[in-house]
């Protein structure tokens, strides 16, 4: 055993490290430290400065652009990215449906999407929660006829889906859609890829609570999808949609993050001391916070640094992967609830800060901590609520 | 970075488990708990046979010179058999005193006798009245010729009645320094009790107690920089045990929530339960990642290892907590019986987070030195 990276590793990590400090432009740092909120066109810019490193879509197969790294690797550049205050590429693209597409597409649907989807010339949003189907997401109702007509082999879909985030700024969505109600719930449901500009899609905003629109809904009426556009078979979206939720491990977790936010708050702690704002008692109660969550963070920490040495194995545990997702969201999401009592009531403020007010550079985190908080909610909702990854773990891992 | 066990690991946890499994099991540690000492002379002489008591004792000395993780192994298997005999108290915390301090003539007097178990040794620092997990004492050594005089008196000496020496801290004109001392000692006076836990405890009074040169471990003055050391070695060994325990008590919850019945239905099959089955698996991996941590530290440099080991300290007294009870709470009314293990364990675990310090302590450690990371996360 030992807990040290490999000489190899380390200067991959000096590698990633000083890539990022030249390429990453300033301005978007400055929005990643003060959590403004990105533009499509800010992650469509960096997405591509790493496409054109061939850093885009590291975790694909190396014939679609991936890199053929080992999973140490994947931890070590996503620890860097987020330390460096880098944007995360789409993830509809770069995590869900690139390499969906990698293991199920056909050669014309690699050939059509793949390269565009990793340079972002294709903005993906992803299609699969609908009203009456979040946690019970195989129940989804909105359906896919087939039907052969003059305008050829289609399928033509009705139905609604909701919490499309960012459907606003898509050029095409995957989604799931049901072609068959006969069987199981979920037999016959079809994965689909579809036009945005589609005749008969309606993209209405969903306004958050963090007052971001993120989130909508999209309705379909009638409208038709070639059935070149299946991906896998039909009927077998489920298995399609299982992979897609599923199998990289490196990151999880999201260690870079929380360490990237713990800096954050360490510097704040050493400000509110200096300034005066927190008197001593709180300063020693947020001390015992830090220590607390600190204590909690190197836990997780080695947890996944346990789940990507036994992967570089070939895998094992499981036990140990398994906590990463409830665990990991549940650490950003103090993250930013210590945020938010720093601001104090300085915070309620969530305006974009008064610039008479001082230095931009300094507290721009003021403003943003409220409705960083708000927005972090959801992560411990989307992928599988964490209620649904424990009932996951109690019978998968457990047998109950 | 590599978490993998090697082949001479993976016998040496084999062997350790096993021997648990098969000699310890909740009778055999009843039928110890109910003897006069209170622990199994037979087991340890079990431990001594598979060479146990020599493992983190240099091979010079006698020993096996195991290291972190060979310690770790060795504890959490004592962990999952709530096993009472002395191995916390005379290999892994008075054997750390021993190796850090002791002069090679002291360790040749001593390990070999420790090894083949026919020695007890146990150290006898904290006091009433004195901050906990202090290096400091009140009890008093004045210069006595060549030696010394030692008055004063001791509180929660693990196995202190039935040691055959014992480690002594006290107060000269130098600071702390560290003593041994013959339990037949003149003015020596040893007090047994049991603990909650059942692990045998002991109140010492000195009075006018005469020691030679020889007595002394390291120099004078240095027992403050052996007891830092030798307490994080020991708290290492102390959370890999708190691990040991704390998937005993797992394993045995969930194999009661597929077999017991209620409402014509395993009670495993209720969410409620299912949940708190979940985040007693999340604690108990959590503390499974800081006990290799801890493991792994202990030759990092000073700062870094009293960071690491104090966190992980730190994470089992909660972990251990919440699945002490836990355990108890989804084992129902059968899990406040003495007649079943859960209890016992779940009693361990409550010790284990009172012993070296409990989380609340090494919080505020962590607090004072700025946290968990160096500066700069």
């Amino acid at each position: 055993m030992k807990l040290d990276f490999t000489p190899e590793e380390t200067a991959f990590r000096d590698e990633v490290r000083a890539f990022l400090k030249e390429a990453l432009p300033g301005d978007l740092r400055r929005k990643m430290i003060d959590r403004e909120h990105l533009g499509k066109e800010d992650i469509v810019r960096w997405q591509r400065i790493l496409n054109a490193r061939g850093w885009a879509v590291t975790h694909w197969p190396v014939e679609y652009g991936g890199q053929a790294w080992t999973p140490a690797q994947r931890y070590i550049f996503q620890e860097e990215m987020a330390l460096a205050h880098a944007p995360e590429g789409s993830p509809f693209n770069v995590n869900m449906i690139g390499p969906v597409l990698c293991k199920f597409g056909t050669p014309a649907q690699k050939e059509k999407f793949l390269a565009a989807t990793a340079n972002i010339d294709i903005w993906w949003c992803q299609g699969f929660s609908e009203p009456g189907a979040g946690s019970d997401l195989a129940s989804l109702k909105t359906t896919a006829v087939r039907v052969k007509d003059s305008g050829g082999d289609h399928y033509v879909l009705n139905g609604q889906k909701i919490w499309t985030t960012q459907a606003q700024h898509a050029d095409w969505m995957f989604g799931l859609f049901r072609t068959d109600s006969s069987g199981r719930k979920q037999q016959g449901i079809t994965f689909l890829l579809l036009d945005m500009k589609t005749p008969g899609i309606t993209v209405r905003p969903i306004e958050t609570i963090d007052g971001g629109h993120d989130a909508n809904e999209v309705f379909f009426d009638d409208v038709r999808v070639p059935v070149d556009n299946v991906v896998g078979e039909e009927g077998k979206g489920w298995d399609v949609a299982k992979h897609l939720l599923g199998s990289e491990r490196s990151g999880i977790a999201r260690i870079g993050l929380s360490k990237e936010r713990l800096s954050q708050l360490r510097a704040l702690e050493r400000r509110l001391t200096d300034d005066g704002t927190l008197t001593p008692a709180e300063q020693a109660r947020l001390a015992h916070k830090l220590a607390e969550v600190e204590v909690e963070l190197r836990a997780l920490e080695l947890t996944q640094l346990r789940v990507v040495a036994a992967d570089a194995h070939g895998g094992g545990a499981n036990a140990a992967a398994s906590i990463l997702k409830v665990k990991g969201t549940e650490m950003q999401q103090r993250m930013t609830e210590l945020v938010l009592e720093l601001a104090g009531p300085a915070g309620l403020a969530t305006a974009p800060h008064d610039p008479a007010g001082g230095d931009d550079a300094e507290d721009g985190w003021v403003a943003a901590a409220a409705p960083f908080y708000f927005t972090m909610r959801k992560v411990s909702i989307f992928g599988g609520s964490n209620e649904i990854q424990k009932n996951i773990i109690a019978k998968t891992l457990l047998g109950l | 970075m590599d978490f993998e066990l090697n082949d001479e690991q993976k016998m040496l946890q084999e062997m350790a488990t096993r021997f648990v499994s098969e000699t310890y099991g909740f009778s055999q540690r009843e039928h110890a708990l109910k003897s006069d000492a209170g622990w199994s002379r037979e087991a340890w002489a079990g431990l001594a046979e598979m060479g146990l008591l020599g493992l983190p004792f240099a091979e010079e000395d006698g020993g096996f010179g195991g290291g972190g993780v060979e310690m770790m192994i060795v504890m959490e298997a004592i962990g999952r058999g709530l096993m009472v005999e002395p191995y916390f108290a005379t290999v892994v915390l008075a054997g750390a005193v021993l190796r850090h301090g002791a002069s090679a003539d002291q360790r040749a007097a001593i390990v070999p006798g420790i090894v083949a178990g026919e020695t007890i040794v146990t150290l006898a620092h904290h006091e009433a009245g004195m901050p906990r997990h202090a290096t400091a004492a009140r009890t008093r050594a004045m210069r006595d010729g060549e030696g010394w005089i030692l008055d004063g008196g001791k509180i929660g000496v693990l196995h202190g009645a039935g040691a055959d020496r014992l480690i002594v801290s006290a107060q000269g004109e130098e600071g702390l320094s560290l003593f041994l001392v013959d339990a037949d000692a003149p003015g020596l006076r040893v007090e047994g009790a049991r603990g909650y836990d059942g692990v045998p405890v002991a109140s010492v009074h000195l009075s006018g107690v005469r020691v030679g040169a020889d007595a002394l471990i390291g120099a004078a003055g240095q027992g403050e920089a052996i007891l830092t050391r030798a307490f994080e070695e020991a708290t290492a060994g102390l959370v890999a045990e708190a691990v040991g325990a704390m998937s005993e008590t797992f394993d045995l919850t969930v194999d009661y929530l597929k077999t017991r019945q209620q409402f014509g239905v395993t009670i495993g099959s209720f969410q409620a339960l299912q949940h708190r089955a979940v985040d007693m698996l999340m604690e108990l991996e959590l503390s499974r990642s800081m006990a290799i941590l801890a493991a792994l530290s202990l030759d990092s440099d000073a700062d870094q290892r009293s960071r690491n080991i104090a966190a992980a300290k730190a994470q089992i007294g909660k972990s251990g907590r919440l699945i002490g009870q836990a355990a108890v709470q989804l084992h129902g009314a059968i899990g406040i019986t003495a007649e079943y293990k859960v209890g016992h364990a779940f009693k361990r675990l409550t010790a284990i987070d009172a012993l070296l310090g409990d989380r609340d302590h090494h919080l505020a450690a962590l607090a004072e030195k700025g946290g968990v990371y160096r500066a700069a996360a």
